[in-house]
């Protein structure tokens, strides 16, 4: 749908589906406006669930609790390693960087871009003193229009009742040594 | 007290800790803590650094087990220490050397075996060196059927290998298939080299592909980038491009896909030899695309161009470097979508079907686009497994599935081509 002087809106309908569980669905629906001409404006989003997402108490709080009571900070590289594995131990950490990335992706997503999260190339805890756990990722976004690996830097902040807030991120600059 | 004990014994070894280059003689010892005191006292066992003990598992609670390296001069007091205080323990490996000289050696037991047998494990990721050795082993093995032939080399001077899959005949009419040709998709030089093992058995008692190569030759380049590929296992997982190196700039190599003389130099591709889209100074100015543009003009009767990239689960055909149909359109279009239903009809995985321009973007300089101008109507690309879970770094449970899902969809392609000469 092109709104004239506004940008251009999609109708999107969607299947959500648990990683963890195939046969667990939720439809929903979306619309996203993308702002005409400036590409420095995040998209507005608007989605509605058409169902409940499954509770995931009992695994937050484990992991919780796991890396809270690590003597040493977490530190962590090249996750999926180069040949495609994840140590069960590391999936939390995985799955974080997953969502945390979705914010980055939206916040820099334009009509002519497309990214994924390509790997994890570095992840260090930070010891608060609070209740949050926080940790400070650098990422590889792959953008498939044109191809590029992006470095990018994220620092999550989670807690398993108040959820996932992505407090810091900046693009890298692309190694001059490739 | 028990503390002052353990300190006077351990003192006294301080002087004695050897720095040792070996293994040999280090004990590794699992211990039981069945209360908080035990796991006190080896966490206190832990502070003694000049005991040089390297703890697998750290003492943290009493629920979980201990193991510790211990070095060979200092495992009778560790153990005299233990027992002592009635803490249990097992002992896990008697001589950590001696596993560590029978690892290597089976190592090179095995490596030695998959150079003289067929133990290629074909579930796995490969070096260049693994991969080129198994094509030797198949042309060797199959030998009947299977040769392979040098096109060319790389820019560092690699060979470009083919392999031949033939019974005979003068210069019939052939399919090509290539992999490999952006380095960072892993999944395609090793679904290549499975899919080679494949025809190769296949022949003599799969009915469609015996049918196949008693009338037609197929030509398989397994490592299209093979400089690439070498750097995405040294240097950058990541690496697409070749390793040309571009004057005047300190970027290195050329986006082999935006290189073949197909709309060359128009949208959907860089001028820029920093990025990944790099189509390169002139078209077919990389080696590794000359060489495969001539065999297949010296060929003379190639009759289908197949070429594996990933990841999406995309078939496409012609064009990427413009949005108009092909001449083709709708044969192309059928072909394409059988070749998706067979492709599901393994695992369920679901691929795209269209042009290249209309399912993904506009791309000149695109090797299908050539191959299709160059009159070659059975032009397709194919994106392997997945969508974006693990994308380049897809695991390699996941080899064998991919190839044995994408090999139905070639061979629907293939079956259509032998059957339909033009």
């Amino acid at each position: 749908q092109d709104i004239d002087d506004v940008g251009h809106k999609y109708h999107l309908e969607l299947v959500l589906e648990d990683i963890l569980d195939k046969d667990s669905t939720v439809n929903c629906t979306a619309e996203v406006l993308y702002h005409l001409g400036n590409n420095n404006i995040a998209p507005d989003v608007q989605v509605t669930l058409e169902g409940e997402l499954k509770n995931t108490d009992e695994a937050d709080n484990i992991f919780y609790h796991r890396i809270k009571s690590l003597e040493k900070e977490l530190v962590a590289e090249n996750i999926p390693d180069s040949y495609g594995n994840v140590l069960p131990e590391m999936e939390p950490i995985h799955l974080l960087a997953w969502v945390a990335s979705g914010y980055v992706i939206w916040q820099n997503s334009t009509e002519n871009t497309k990214f994924q999260l390509a790997q994890i190339k570095h992840v260090k805890q930070v010891k608060r003193s609070d209740e949050y756990l926080e940790f400070d990722y650098m990422i590889l976004l792959h953008e498939m229009v044109s191809q590029e690996i992006i470095p990018w830097q994220m620092t999550v902040l989670w807690h398993p009742q108040h959820g996932v807030q992505v407090t810091r991120d900046s693009r890298q600059p692309k190694h001059a040594s490739e | 007290t028990s503390n002052m004990k353990l300190i006077l014994i351990f003192s006294a070894l301080f002087g004695a800790s050897l720095c040792l280059e070996t293994f040999v003689g280090h004990q590794v010892l699992r211990i039981k803590t069945r209360n908080e005191e035990e796991v006190k006292q080896l966490q206190l066992l832990e502070s003694l650094e000049h005991l040089e003990l390297d703890f697998w598992i750290n003492p943290s609670s009493a629920a979980l087990p201990v193991d510790v390296r211990i070095p060979a001069n200092n495992v009778q007091a560790v153990k005299a220490f233990l027992e002592s205080h009635g803490i249990q323990y097992s002992i896990l490996i008697e001589d950590l050397q001696a596993v560590l000289d029978k690892e290597k050696e089976d190592m090179a037991y095995s490596q030695q075996k998959e150079r003289s047998s067929s133990s290629f494990n074909y579930g796995t990721y490969h070096s260049l060196d693994s991969i080129y050795a198994e094509l030797d082993h198949l042309a060797s093995e199959y030998s009947n059927i299977v040769s392979k032939i040098q096109i060319g080399e790389s820019y560092e001077k690699r060979p470009l290998y083919v392999l031949k899959f033939s019974t005979g005949g003068n210069n019939r009419p052939a399919i090509w298939m290539d992999a490999g040709i952006h380095s960072r998709e892993w999944v395609t030089q090793a679904s290549a080299i499975w899919m080679a093992k494949k025809i190769a058995s296949d022949y003599g008692k799969d009915p469609s592909i015996t049918s196949l190569l008693n009338k037609m030759d197929i030509f398989l380049l397994t490592v299209t980038n093979p400089d690439g590929y070498v750097f995405t296992h040294t240097t950058n997982r990541m690496w697409r491009k070749t390793r040309s190196r571009n004057p005047g700039s300190v970027c290195v190599g050329v986006d082999p896909n935006r290189n073949w003389d197909a709309g060359f130099g128009g949208p959907g591709a860089s001028s820029n030899p920093c990025s990944d889209s790099y189509r390169g100074p002139h078209a077919n100015s990389e080696v590794e695309v000359k060489s495969v543009v001539n065999f297949i003009k010296n060929h003379g009767n190639i009759r289908a161009f197949l070429t594996l990239h990933s990841y999406s689960q995309l078939l496409m055909y012609p064009y990427g470097y413009k949005c108009t149909e092909p001449a083709d359109y709708a044969e192309l279009d059928a072909l394409g979508r059988a070749a998706a239903s067979s492709i599901q009809s393994l695992y369920g995985t679901t691929f795209t079907v269209g042009s290249i321009c209309t399912t993904i973007y506009q791309a000149s300089g695109g090797s299908i686009d050539w191959s299709y101008d160059y009159g070659i109507k059975y032009s397709f690309a194919f994106e392997l497994r997945d969508t974006g879970r693990y994308g380049f770094l897809l695991p390699a449970s996941q080899i064998i599935p991919t190839a044995e899902e994408t090999w139905l969809g070639l061979k629907k392609i293939m079956e259509h081509v032998r059957d339909n000469p033009y």
